[in-house]
């Protein structure tokens, strides 16, 4: 059963629709995380709801450089999810980017990006590289830019408000046929990093591929991700996040919720249908519904997280 | 061995040239063809295997609209992100087999023969 915090009127819902914009907006609560629709949380009355104070928004693939028919206005898209987050009553000191900030490891798109992204009135920014990201020759262009935290690793973690981020790269080490790879190196280094956290800490992960597999003929997962499941499991609450399929599908395993996010710049087919993982193109009318208007429910029980995801199309069927 | 990106304004019509030309030299002796495309498209290498003799360049050109790499398993070569309609190219200058991916989806794999 789910609790629902916010009305979804129709108004609501074609005020979502307006907005265009995608990201999700995690609120903790009691040590538990709970990721809100970011176009309802931007229109949500503090008073009015019990979750909790704003942690951070998740933005995803905002694919700047991108210009093909199923969004030739990534720009535009981003800039109206930023003004969403901005707009919000409270704001989350931290932005988590998930990945393919850029479509083709461009300088020029990663500046442009950057540009866009300072616009965030929120603190602090994280990241971590999509597989477009690194395309460029000598995969410097992401490094030199969002390279510091991680001293050019591409993974580290930091603590912020009492809980625990850990920060992971899985486009690197590509393999024939095969899914995202963490690699030993990289995994030594989150069990040693996790080992000196207790387990009652809030642990959040996030890279770019999932973190579970989702669909292998695409390479929708990670295929050493169950090394780092591991270690992750004596925690009572780890929340895993990542981008790159454009569409939300979410999988609670024990106290694990793996969560994946939509797009900013263009939405992308369903596992397996279509000849493969591409820019879907819909009218303009769809686009917006297909960029991240997420509607999340939450249980009210504070140690279990149930989400539901709608488009709002949707949820603008809905007549609660 | 090198490799070379060929500019924007020449891409189509070498990689046409050479897909004629491929075509031109016959089933038979494929083998024999001084350049080779590779088509891709619907994210997949088309072909999926060549076979070019020594000296040969193969061009790969992609027809998706979305993004694709090649990268080669040993790191001989390694294009940019090839957007729509763009090419890259290596010349082959010793025999082999060579196998390549697109590192953005590395499902789509593809072999070059060099005789």
């Amino acid at each position: 059963m789910s609790n629902q915090p916010f009305s979804t009127s129709r108004r609501n819902a074609l005020k979502c629709m307006a907005f265009g914009g995608a990201g999700t907006v995690f609120l903790l609560g009691g040590g538990v995380l709970t990721p809100v629709d970011l176009a309802r949380a931007a229109d949500y009355k503090r008073e009015n709801a019990p979750l909790g104070k704003p942690l951070f928004v998740q933005i995803s693939d905002t694919h700047i450089g991108f210009n093909k028919d199923a969004n030739p206005d990534v720009n535009g898209t981003l800039t109206r999810t930023i003004d969403l987050v901005n707009a919000m009553p409270e704001l989350p000191p931290l932005t988590i980017h998930t990945g393919d900030i850029t479509h083709l490891s461009k300088p020029a798109e990663f500046d442009t990006a950057q540009q866009l992204l300072s616009r965030l009135r929120t603190t602090e920014m994280h990241t971590v590289p999509g597989e477009h990201d690194t395309t460029d020759p000598t995969v410097t262009e992401y490094f030199s830019r969002f390279g510091k935290p991680s001293g050019n690793k591409g993974y580290y973690s930091f603590d912020h408000a009492g809980v625990h981020f850990v920060a992971l790269i899985n486009v690197l080490q590509f393999k024939a046929g095969g899914l995202g790879t963490l690699g030993a190196d990289q995994l030594a280094w989150v069990a040693a990093d996790l080992k000196a956290r207790s387990s009652s800490t809030p642990i959040v992960v996030f890279a770019h591929m999932p973190l579970w597999t989702i669909y292998e003929p695409w390479g929708w997962g990670t295929g050493d991700a169950d090394q780092l499941v591991e270690p992750l499991r004596r925690f009572g609450s780890v929340t895993l996040l990542n981008g790159h399929i454009h569409q939300i599908v979410q999988k609670v395993e024990g106290n694990m919720t793996f969560h994946t996010a939509r797009s900013t710049a263009y939405p992308q087919p369903a596992a397996g249908e279509g000849t493969g993982p591409g820019p879907l193109k819909v009218s303009a009318t769809d686009l917006p519904k297909m960029l991240g208007i997420t509607r999340v429910m939450v249980t009210p029980h504070r140690h279990s997280l149930a989400l539901h995801d709608a488009t709002i199309a949707r949820a603008d069927g809905e007549t609660t | 061995m090198k490799w070379q990106r060929i500019g924007i304004l020449s891409k189509l019509a070498a990689a046409t040239a050479a897909l004629v030309m491929s075509c031109a030299s016959g089933s038979s002796s494929a083998s024999q063809s001084a350049s080779a495309t590779v088509e891709v498209k619907d994210f997949m290498f088309a072909p999926v295997l060549s076979t070019i003799s020594v000296g040969a360049t193969v061009t790969w050109l992609n027809k998706d609209d979305e993004p694709h790499t090649v990268v080669s398993d040993t790191g001989l070569f390694r294009s940019a992100a090839l957007d729509t309609n763009e090419t890259f190219s290596f010349e082959f200058d010793r025999p082999g087999t060579y196998h390549f991916i697109c590192s953005i989806h590395p499902s789509m794999v593809g072999t070059i023969v060099v005789q």
